[in-house]
């Protein structure tokens, strides 16, 4: 008994020790947490390494390699901005250490892009607890968008069911009579696009989902190449993505493919599928970002330059399009927030709305809408490359039309910096 | 919680021994709200961490180390603890304080019933069966996730409503108090358990279960009790877990944490509390210190594995400087030589 009493003196007192020592870093400044006169530090979660990876490791890179072109342009009202990256390997469990981490120790002054559905809804009650911004949250989840529970939160992506909705529409008008499947993630990203196709569909003939710590979607494919389905419709990111076309083409199921924005980037996928990239033909999907090989976009012409300078030359795609994308909206609040920097001033920033960036589609930030982007065009693989088609769509997460959304899309400014919105 | 003490102790030094025991607790209780109060917050959080891991190793070491009894399946009943406390709270939510005391309550509860029916199928296997059997349950723990989504919703797992802790205390605080209640209760109440009949009965089982069966000691009896003694260990230290992360998955789970569990309580020193408290403090301390060994070299997609090698690493040199765990060296026992005797 006695020497557990030694034990934990001598813990303690290490304890103790390492207190005095962190005692002496973090809050320099003012009072808001990370924010000084020169700095701005910010934080994030993202799979680096496990299931997700594929993809989607290259978006935090590309964020910090805009926010490093920023710096070295002078930086927002003269501060610069250091972005610190976590891998939570698409664990929710390791997400709740990581963020903690950032936010106790580090003293982030706010979670910027953190990715993943089931990750990220793990620390919304951490993150409204230490009143932390938690902007552009990388995923469709409904639930970024509750400004009354999590006034704090705000999403990036296009929601699930608006998604769903648009990618039912088409398929409802193109491939009429077809009979509909599902294959998606357990968790709310699976639930809510499935949502949004119901609304429009109506039941699905059948649905299967998979969990991303069972790397094996045979089952379920073989389910529903039993149940006849002709358009099997997938909520699904990259890694299963691949899987899923793969294992339908082990399988001799050749249904037409149609993937939510998430899981359908051309160059990860052929990537993943390696020499049975063939397999990515005709598959439809959509976008509310300019596709990096368009290059006489003069977003991807930013944003290639960018990617030349600061982020080592990687290999172009969508996920360091996103990346910046994200970056460049950010950079865009901070502005709109002001010199004098707090954490209610950029909420009050994002809520005050009026962005443009890298998006095609509308943006409707305020106090009563924290969702992303509400809108998409839609996207098919064709002679192995991606190429958007038909009308910009937008529409709502409840019972709303899905309608073309004619606003013509912004320009980047000729330094490649926002100003205030 | 202390009467199990006195009806197996020799009558006249029972009351010296509790009241000992009781100077000790408080003494704990008050060193770690001074270092609550001390630590920034985060160190308060990882304080807070080594509570409820100390319930989880301190129940595994009894088993395995005065026992004999080897489980790999104790993450498995902290996700029992943890999901428990998450449904239970849920079904609560928002009517005060005391639910979270309910919940933990029935956390223990569930956890000792699963452990009751574990044990008893352990209690007929030997060495590597035993083994197997506890790996088992470890390695089914994302597979129930997901089959009975609709109530455990899957990887994605549950969130636990928590209340606000009382008065102006930061919420890091609040959750090192809970986890160290928790925790120091549970190591009184063991210490309680093994100085007495019962611990004597475990240490006979465990040495020679012919010549325990011939002195009259019922080997199955012992055996499963055991067993559902730490059970409930691990159950309150998923209960605790639940409360510090507030939410609840399978990836918290893995079977990697039962066998980190495993590793150490041999790295602290099988069978002693004192190694179950270096074990638990190991567990918060080795991740962190693959984390900013990876953060100095920019190696972050070693990060996943680091902390395994790390691990390793350190179960190899203990073995080979300190065979009976970082508890039996030297600093830490000389004071107390005359104790050695007892344990």
């Amino acid at each position: 008994m006695r020497r557990f009493w030694t034990a934990l003196t001598v813990l303690a007192l290490a304890a103790a020790t390492t207190a005095c020592s962190d005692g002496g870093g973090g809050g320099s400044g003012g009072n808001t947490p990370g924010v000084t006169d020169t700095d701005i530090l910010v934080g994030t979660h993202m799979p680096l390494t496990g299931p997700a990876a594929a993809g989607y490791s290259k978006i935090a890179p590309a964020t910090r390699a805009y926010f490093d072109y920023v710096n070295a342009n002078g930086g927002v009202h003269g501060r610069k901005i250091t972005y610190k990256i976590m891998d939570d390997t698409y664990n929710p469990a390791t997400t709740q250490q990581v963020v903690r981490e950032l936010v106790l120790q580090d003293k982030v002054f706010a979670i910027l892009n953190g990715l993943g559905t089931a990750t990220h809804t793990g620390v919304l009650d951490f993150l409204r607890t230490n009143r932390v911004p938690d902007l552009f949250v990388a995923s469709g989840s409904r639930s970024w968008n509750q400004p009354d529970k999590y006034p704090g939160t705000f999403g990036f992506n296009v929601d699930y069911t608006v998604e769903g909705k648009i990618l039912a529409t088409h398929v409802k008008q193109d491939q009429a009579g077809k009979k509909v499947c599902f294959l998606g993630q357990d968790d709310d990203f699976g639930r809510d696009f499935l949502a949004g196709v119901e609304k429009v569909l109506g039941p699905v003939a059948a649905k299967q989902s998979y969990v991303t710590s069972n790397p094996n979607v045979g089952p379920q494919l073989g389910a529903l190449k039993q149940a006849g389905c002709q358009v099997v419709m997938l909520a699904t990111v990259p890694g299963f993505t691949a899987l899923s076309l793969g294992t339908a083409a082990k399988i001799g199921f050749r249904p037409q493919f149609v993937v939510s924005q998430v899981g359908a980037d051309i160059s990860t996928l052929t990537r993943q599928l390696g020499p049975a990239a063939r397999l990515t033909e005709g598959l439809v999907s959509a976008n509310y970002l300019p596709l990096s090989t368009d290059d006489a976009n003069p977003w991807i012409q930013l944003f290639k330059k960018v990617n030349t300078q600061h982020n080592g030359t990687a290999e172009f795609d969508n996920n360091v399009v996103y990346g910046m994308a994200v970056g460049y909206l950010f950079v865009q609040s901070l502005q709109t927030a002001g010199k004098n920097l707090t954490r209610d001033a950029l909420i009050a920033a994002v809520e005050k709305g009026g962005f443009q960036g890298a998006g095609f589609a509308p943006l409707r930030f305020s106090s009563s809408n924290h969702s992303g982007y509400g809108g998409e065009q839609l996207t098919r693989v064709q002679g192995g490359k991606q190429a958007y088609f038909g009308d910009v769509l937008e529409t709502d997460d409840g019972d709303g039309a899905v309608r073309a959304y004619r606003t013509p899309p912004a320009a980047p400014p000729a330094n490649g910096i926002p100003a205030a919105a | 919680m202390t009467t199990g003490g006195g009806k197996s102790g020799e009558s006249g030094e029972s009351g010296m021994t509790v009241l000992r025991y009781l100077m000790w607790t408080v003494f704990a209780a008050a060193l770690i709200v001074v270092l609550t109060y001390a630590l920034p917050p985060f160190r308060t959080y990882q304080l807070a961490t080594v509570g409820a891991y100390l319930c989880v190793t301190a129940g595994l070491t009894v088993l395995t180390g005065l026992n004999g009894q080897l489980s790999l399946g104790h993450g498995a009943l902290m996700a029992t603890g943890a999901y428990t406390v998450a449904l239970v709270q849920d079904g609560l939510a928002g009517r005060g304080q005391w639910t979270l005391l309910v919940s933990v309550l029935a956390a223990i509860g569930t956890t000792t019933v699963v452990g009751g029916v574990v044990g008893l199928a352990a209690a007929r296997l030997r060495g590597p069966y035993l083994a197997g059997l506890t790996l088992a349950v470890a390695v089914v723990v994302p597979a129930v996730a997901s089959t009975w989504d609709e109530t455990f919703n899957s990887d994605q797992g549950l969130s636990v409503v928590l209340d606000p802790p009382p008065g102006t205390v930061p919420f890091e605080r609040w959750q090192a108090w809970l986890a160290w209640a928790g925790a120091l209760v549970t190591m009184v109440a063991l210490t309680v358990l093994v100085r007495g009949r019962f611990g004597r009965e475990m240490r006979a089982v465990r040495d020679d279960e012919t010549a325990a069966r011939l002195a009259g000691v019922s080997v199955g009896r012992t055996q499963v009790l055991a067993f559902v003694v730490s059970a409930a260990c691990a159950g309150l230290g998923g209960a605790l877990f639940a409360v510090l992360a507030q939410s609840v998955s399978p990836g918290a789970f893995p079977l990697s944490l039962s066998l980190f569990l495993l590793m150490a309580i041999v790295i602290g020193g099988l069978g002693s509390l004192a190694g179950a408290l270096w074990g638990a403090v190991l567990l918060v301390a080795l991740p962190a210190v693959a984390h900013s060994v990876t953060e100095g070299i920019d190696a972050q997609r070693l990060e996943g594995n680091l902390p395994l090698a790390l691990f390793g690493l350190t179960l190899i040199v203990v073995m080979l400087a300190a065979p009976g765990g970082i508890a039996s060296l030297r600093p830490f026992r000389r004071p107390f030589a005359r104790l050695r005797r007892k344990t």
